[in-house]
């Protein structure tokens, strides 16, 4: 049976979801993946043409609260778990190249 | 004392007939002795909790009031924020995450003098049913240590079976209280969704995941109820007590449901293991022998179950594990090339298999071009199996099935096939997708002297006839009363 997914896909996919994948772990979701998804498509099987999509069980939609003032975190707590800050700021690579004229 | 309930604990603390300080010092003593061959803690607080234990003991001696669990030793699931100690979800993502607040939950245990242990061992990020894909350390069944405890909240189970704690909280997206509960011969429940704050709780799937108790008894998991139940205003999905008001779970426990409507779903629970089956049909007898009334029906939706909670979840997790991008907290990796690498390589470092697999699935799933195929199937399969339910209920004032078709499997024995891992889900699953309660109580010892769980499941907001009808049973029983003699041994 032809694969559901292949690696390519699973290229594009994993690039979607920010993940480096090695040549191992792409063969490995390959295979893996397309055993889960035949399997979901088990689903198939129902006529659900009529049937609304139930994304959460509860009976509520907006809940709103008072607006008003209370104690925030604070920079340092906020900052206490970074990888690397400098000062009160989180420090990350360059985004912008310098050619940019940022 | 370690054979004492959390609710006897309680009793005799509040009393003065026995000290918090000496509970909690024999809970560290068993620690010392057991944890190296268990493996439920990633992290202990002894000190804390020694210093909170004698804080209860002085306040009884003074007559001060004290709060529910007032010098009672418990475990938390390592995926609840607190202040002390990391929160680590069992992920090297999260290893030297220290929490900048406590979960909701942690507040009321900490509200209700509760002595907090440690923190518990799980599948990373809550992600499998066997606790094996913790990123961070294993963990063994205290009946027999070649096998697992369960998951995802495997610590959590064997810390309570293995009296390491006095009671516990899990949480439970897809089965991961109710199943460790069964392999570990203990109770666990899964609360209605809404009915116990997620704030702090780090998310998985979540539409699904719910935070329950993991106790000795039924009456321990009443009370623990007590403690954690109601609405929160920081978590928008808790319910309103207007609308589910929360009751004292504890006040009418022992009293029977009268003319008791069960149901039961054989086509659905055909494909248990024999020794499963066979604990249920006791367990259906014994109701029968206590008046119930016992019905067969036909929920024709659940054998798709699995296959929409496989991609509802990882869809959700996709989306909620999306924030681990090695910006502002947890794991980095080192000189990345650019910022992109800043995301991709941290993830692909830190993550374990599983939830790589999970994240790719429902990246997939969302992705254009399959979102209706996938997706936008599962949710119009979710309401049909809340159909089934709604419809069952009409009929019946409760479901019993297994909780699991076998009981606790081989370390490794599942680990190389995913699907095979997600399929042994398959009768905890749709309580989730559906929202209602259901909880595990041990019903049987098979004959390799490992536990059988017995599943009730309720409609919505039923907790407390739920724990009702599940004190029928254990009154009748002697099976939460068994303990594991646990083997000492050394696997690392």
């Amino acid at each position: 049976m032809a694969k559901k997914i292949d690696e390519t896909e699973v290229r594009k996919v994993a690039k979607l979801a920010r993940l480096e994948l090695t040549e191992a772990e792409v063969a490995e979701f390959t295979g893996q993946l397309s055993a889960i998804l035949d399997y979901v498509e088990k689903m198939d099987e129902l006529d659900t043409e009529d049937v609304e999509p139930l994304a959460h069980c509860l009976p509520i939609s907006n809940v709103f609260r008072d607006d008003c003032v209370k104690e925030s975190l604070g920079t340092e707590k906020t900052l206490a778990n970074a990888p690397q800050r400098d000062a009160e700021f989180f420090k990350v690579p360059k985004i912008l190249d310098d050619s940019s004229g940022a | 004392m370690e054979q004492l309930s959390a609710n006897q604990l309680r009793d005799g603390i509040a009393a003065g007939r026995i000290r918090s300080l000496d509970a909690t010092k024999a809970v560290f003593e068993r620690i010392r002795k057991f944890e190296p061959t268990i493996g439920a803690y990633i992290s202990t607080f002894e000190e804390l909790a020694l210093e909170k234990a004698a804080d209860v003991d002085q306040r009884i001696a003074a007559g001060d009031p004290v709060g529910q669990l007032a010098g009672v030793p418990v475990a938390i699931k390592d995926n609840m924020c607190t202040t002390f100690g990391a929160t680590t979800c069992a992920s090297k993502i999260l290893e030297n995450f220290h929490a900048p607040y406590n979960a909701t939950v942690v507040e009321k245990l900490l509200a209700a003098d509760a002595v907090i242990v440690g923190k518990a061992n799980m599948d990373e990020f809550a992600m499998g049913s066997s606790t094996e894909n913790s990123g961070l350390k294993r963990t063994v069944n205290p009946w027999d240590t070649s096998r697992v405890p369960g998951g995802s909240s495997g610590g959590p189970a064997a810390a309570v079976a293995g009296r390491l704690c006095f009671a516990a909280l899990g949480s439970d997206t897809g089965g991961s209280i109710r199943q460790p509960a069964s392999f570990c011969g203990i109770v666990g429940l899964k609360p209605t969704y809404g009915r116990v704050s997620r704030y702090g709780l780090v998310a998985y799937g979540s539409s699904l995941d719910q935070i329950g108790p993991i106790t000795q008894n039924v009456a321990d998991t009443a009370l623990m109820m007590n403690v954690i139940a109601g609405h929160d205003p920081a978590d928008s999905t808790s319910i309103d007590e207007t609308i589910a008001p929360v009751c004292d779970y504890l006040k009418k426990l022992d009293e029977p449901i009268e003319k008791l409507r069960v149901a039961i779903v054989p086509q659905f629970t055909a494909g248990a293991d024999e020794q499963v089956q066979k604990a249920l049909n006791e367990a259906i007898d014994l109701y029968m022998k206590l008046g119930a009334e016992v019905t067969e029906i036909d929920m024709p939706h659940l054998d798709y179950a699995i296959a929409a909670y496989y991609v509802i979840a990882t869809a959700e997790a996709s989306s909620n594990l999306a924030r681990y991008d090695g910006v502002h907290y947890g794991h980095r990796t080192e000189n990345p090339a650019d910022y992109i690498e800043v995301y991709s390589k941290s993830r692909a470092e830190a993550f374990g298999e599983e939830v790589k697999r999970r994240i790719m699935l429902g990246t997939y799933a969302l992705s254009s071009g399959y979102y209706d195929a996938y997706y936008l199937k599962a949710l119009k399969v979710r309401n049909l199996i809340r159909s089934d339910f709604t419809e069952a209920f009409e009929k019946c004032d409760c479901i019993i099935m297994p909780v699991a078709p076998t009981t606790a499997f081989k370390i490794g024995e599942k680990v190389d096939d995913p699907l095979q891992m997600y399929l042994s889900d398959i009768y905890t699953i749709a309580v989730n997708l559906a929202g209602i309660p259901g909880i595990s109580i041990p019903c049987e010892l098979d004959e390799n002297n490992l536990p059988v769980g017995l599943q009730i499941l309720a409609p919505t907001f039923a907790e407390d006839k739920l724990l009702r009808i599940a004190r029928m049973f254990e009154k009748e029983t002697d099976w939460h009363k068994k303990k594991p003699d646990i083997e000492i041994t050394n696997h690392d």
